[in-house]
């Protein structure tokens, strides 16, 4: 069964080198069906599909019988035909529309399922900034793929950063926007385990069709517990730093030298660069820290003003995280001892060597 | 053709006096008032856009044969798409039928000697060139990323050009509401008196109907780039939520405007097609009241289905449902002129020559096009396929397949009037047929994929769409290589093409009693009032190699009663 091999690539799906996900085949029409609501969507498309058939059928199978038969030819005349009749015209107006009420009904009953959610749902926060999504479940944990039980229904709560992006899971048949300034909701029940695609489907700046992601849906809350829980004391700051990385950065940077929408983070910590005012920079703790949280300040040559700031959204153990992951994508820097150990003793570590410290070199 | 009397009287002194002689050196174009002048002109200039479009469209298809990089960065694919999208909607299809088309024949099937008001149609280009100028500046500097949609928050934020472009979206704005304030003022002023409603060709009821949508629609696509400007100057928080704005708001003013404008690009189209259709089945056109009143049907229903856009947007439910209940009730005015073009070929006496092929090839690519937009306009399945690569493909079936078909079309059919030339109809016909091809095999595989789920705008895919959009390629290619073909032939008549007579394809509007090419003043003699459907009134006179009246050979005898326009 491809299932197995789905679950086996989910355990390594947050690990350095996520394992290639296998998708599974959908129809001639469609993905996969993978929650409640494909039995709202698919048998009414191929409805529509086989009702617009018979009509594009008669209109081009007459088409080409009138031309063959009214051809122009030596001899042929233009016969003798009405120039309107009244009664068939009205008929051809009005009983599609009766099609057309059936799809109309169907389609908003469909709608109103996708659209109510169930009482019992579970409240999953969805977070979506540009390029990346954020998915933070009842139990504190958070996630950059979306991990779901099967047959549980789930409700997202959806607010975006900073642009328009939407919430789009073609196996799920599902898709909201989600819209900077207030929150927007969908849910789905999710009927088969396996891994499927997550897209942002509104243009959304650079990188938008990077912005994509997988959803894994479990049989048992278990293993979803297994995929989502993440130890932050018991793990070292750099891999704390690569999962805040992977979640909040990777979006617009690589973690190799290899240039996106902003510069790769691989390899610059101690370089000097050059700032769009011609003058030059050393990347240091200090500067890390600053272009964090005021991030035009010192821009880099060739790169426009768009990142966002991060004052606020990351507190101190959080950058420190993250600057201890940054450094360790530069071979040569000097990894000081207590990145690699467990965060809560390396707190400690940095907290009992006073506060005015700037991270020594 | 020599002027004979008999000639004269039925077209007019024409030859040295004709509109492209009549004047000559670069400022009798650039400061001619005359309609047919103007209408080159714009011809011209969309064509030009066209092609510069035309070409983006080609380099996205190439960047997109694989669903790696190939040549564009991602930030270069989405500067593409957002030119192609701009200049083709702004700068190409929504001037392109009214006002290079329109423009020429309209006063002509009217009788008259131009538009109501010359000069406004003067202006009308210059802002259609200052319009397209300042997308292309925008084009040269700082490019433009915002789709033609010009979404906000992004809109606010990018970097791009944003203000550039939505100057020249503006300005192109007025440059349509003119043509369309000209078209409505010249209908109704200065028809012949004993032309009624009831007896304009169908072309100038869908011009008509598409003047009221530009008047009515545009001024608020104005104010709204206006509004876009000001919130990226001076952050008024009308649209950037960072200052209490709202980001749907603009949706909803941007498809006020855009929706309509959908049925700015396709009505003109539609008329056409009834022109041809009727012509060259040689049959008065069936149900004319019908195809009149769905013009206008769908020109007032295209103003209140702007939410159809936004279904996933975020607005509320009900209202969602209202609009999804509306779209429905577009779906049947559309249907109805079909199924009248159809009636129309029945017992006819149908000629297959290159605007013909068009008008079938029209109805064949608009077919697809209406019915696919019923799996949009329904709720659930429009949740599944909103954003995806159907939605671009039902779009490119009704812009590119009926508009830019109906508009090469209605080139063919009145090239040899513009021009006083033939073209090779052969190669007209492979033209055609590279471009139905063509455009079938590009846009045919992106159903497939956007109901698979690959959502539009996208600069990279992953593999399991490759094949679709590989097809897709190879197809873009042989349409634009259709295309190409079709101009040349336009261009090569119009030097090497053999001289025809005032009415070659025996059409019984009143453009066609002038000469080829007509005269400064259109109709320098009397014109015989026909009506615009009456093709028995015509008769093919080999003498002169091209139709006249039936009236005007034997004098005496009306012994066809001319059919009743229908009173409705």
């Amino acid at each position: 069964m491809l299932n197995l091999i789905g679950l086996l690539a989910q355990t390594e799906s947050e690990s350095l080198v996520p394992a290639a996900p296998e998708y599974r085949d959908g129809s001639y029409w469609f993905p996969e069906a993978a929650s409640s609501f494909a039995k709202d969507v698919d048998p009414l498309f191929m409805l529509i599909f086989w009702v617009s058939l018979v009509f594009f059928a008669a209109i081009v199978g007459f088409m080409i019988y009138f031309v063959i038969k009214y051809r122009d030819r030596p001899g042929h005349k233009v016969e003798k035909s009405a120039s309107h009749n009244t009664a068939l015209e009205i008929a051809w107006s009005v009983l599609p529309g009766f099609l057309l009420i059936w799809f109309f009904v169907d389609g908003a009953a469909g709608f109103f399922n996708m659209r109510v959610t169930p009482g019992d749902a579970e409240q999953i926060q969805v977070i979506a900034r540009q390029f990346n999504w954020e998915f933070h479940y009842p139990n504190g944990d958070a996630t950059t793929e979306l991990h779901l039980v099967r047959n549980r229904p789930v409700e997202f709560v959806m607010e975006s950063r900073d642009v328009l992006h939407s919430f789009f899971v073609p196996a799920f048949r599902q898709k909201q926007d989600v819209v900077p300034g207030r929150y927007t909701y969908t849910w789905v029940k999710p009927t088969k385990e396996g891994i499927f695609r997550l897209y942002c489907t509104e243009y959304c700046g650079d990188s938008h069709s990077l912005m994509k992601t997988n959803v894994h849906v479990y049989n048992s809350q278990e293993e979803r517990d297994q995929a989502t829980f993440y130890p932050w004391e018991d793990e070292t700051p750099i891999k704390n730093g690569q999962r805040l990385f992977n979640m909040k950065c990777s979006g617009c940077h690589n973690n190799n030298d290899v240039k996106k929408t902003g510069p790769g983070l691989g390899g610059i910590w101690g370089k000097m660069e050059t700032l769009s005012d011609g003058s030059t920079v050393e990347v240091n703790d200090n500067y890390f820290r600053e272009s964090l949280l005021n991030p035009g300040a010192k821009l880099v040559k060739g790169y426009a003003n768009q990142m966002p700031s991060f004052q606020g959204k990351l507190n101190d153990d959080q950058i420190f995280w993250l600057r201890a992951y940054i450094k360790s994508l530069t071979p040569n820097a000097k990894i000081e001892d207590e990145l690699n150990l467990p965060a809560s003793e390396a707190r400690e570590k940095v907290d009992t060597a006073d506060g005015d410290k700037p991270a020594a070199e | 053709m020599s002027a004979t009397p008999q000639a004269q009287k039925l077209f007019g002194h024409a030859e040295e006096n004709n509109y492209l002689k009549c004047s000559s050196g670069i400022k009798s174009w650039l400061f001619t008032l005359d309609h047919k002048r103007i209408g080159v002109m714009y011809l011209i200039g969309v064509t030009f856009a066209l092609f510069l479009a035309g070409v983006f469209a080609l380099i996205l298809r190439s960047e997109l044969f694989t669903g790696d990089e190939n040549f564009l960065s991602e930030a270069q694919y989405n500067q593409m798409f957002t030119l192609h999208g701009a200049i083709m909607v702004f700068a190409f299809i929504i001037p392109s039928i009214p006002a290079a088309l329109g423009n020429f024949v309209l006063p002509m099937m009217l009788g008259a000697k131009d538009v109501a008001f010359p000069r406004l149609n003067l202006c009308s280009f210059y802002l259609w060139m200052f319009g397209t100028a300042f997308l292309l500046t925008a084009m040269l500097t700082n490019g433009l990323d915002t789709g033609w949609t010009f979404y906000t928050p992004y809109s606010i934020t990018t970097t791009t050009a944003v203000i550039y472009a939505t100057m020249g979206a503006f300005i192109l704005g007025f440059s349509s509401i003119f043509t369309g304030l000209n078209f409505l003022v010249t209908v109704n002023t200065m028809r012949p008196k004993t032309m009624g409603w009831f007896k304009l060709p169908l072309f100038i009821w869908s011009l008509y109907a598409t003047s009221i949508i530009q008047i009515l629609a545009t001024p608020v696509l104005g104010i709204t780039l206006l509004l876009l400007i000001a919130e990226r100057v001076m952050h008024i928080g009308i649209f950037d939520p960072a200052y209490g704005g709202d980001p749907v708001l603009f949706q909803h003013f941007f498809w006020f405007y855009s929706h309509p404008a959908v049925y700015i690009m396709i009505l003109p189209a539609m008329g056409v097609i009834s022109e041809l259709i009727s012509v060259y089945s040689h049959k008065k056109i069936f149900g004319y009241s019908f195809i009149a009143f769905s013009s206008v049907a769908i020109a007032l229903l295209g103003f209140l289905v702007w939410g159809h856009h936004m279904f996933t947007s975020g607005q509320s439910q009900l209202v969602t449902l209202v609009f999804s209940a509306i779209t429905f009730s577009v779906a049947i005015p559309s249907a109805v002129k079909v199924f009248n073009w159809l009636a129309t070929l029945y017992k006819g006496s149908i000629k297959l020559v290159t605007p013909m092929c068009y008008a079938l090839s029209f109805i064949f690519l608009f077919g697809i096009g209406g019915l696919t937009g019923l799996f949009l306009g329904t709720l659930s399945t429009d949740i599944h396929l909103h954003d995806t690569y159907f939605v671009v493909a039902h779009f490119h079936f009704v812009m590119v397949g009926g508009t830019l078909t109906a508009l090469l079309g209605g080139l063919y059919h009145w090239w040899p009037k513009m021009f006083g030339r033939m073209y090779n109809d052969f190669l007209g016909r492979v033209g055609c047929f590279l471009v139905f091809v063509g455009f079938n095999l590009t846009f045919f595989p992106q159903f497939v994929m956007g109901s698979r789920g690959m959502p539009r705008r996208y600069a990279r895919y992953d593999p399991e769409f490759e094949i679709f959009h590989q097809a897709s390629t190879i197809g873009a290619f042989i349409l634009g290589i259709g295309i190409l073909l079709a101009f040349a032939v336009l261009v090569h008549a119009v030097f090497f093409g053999r001289k025809i007579g005032g009415n070659p394809f025996g059409a019984a509007s009143l453009e066609w009693q002038s000469s080829s090419p007509p005269s400064f003043h259109n109709f320098d003699h009397k014109i015989h009032m026909n009506a615009p459907y009456d093709f028995s009134a015509m008769v093919y006179d080999e003498e002169m190699d091209t139709y006249i009246q039936r009236d005007f050979v034997t004098p005496e005898t009306p012994e066809v009663p001319a059919p009743e326009p229908t009173k409705a």
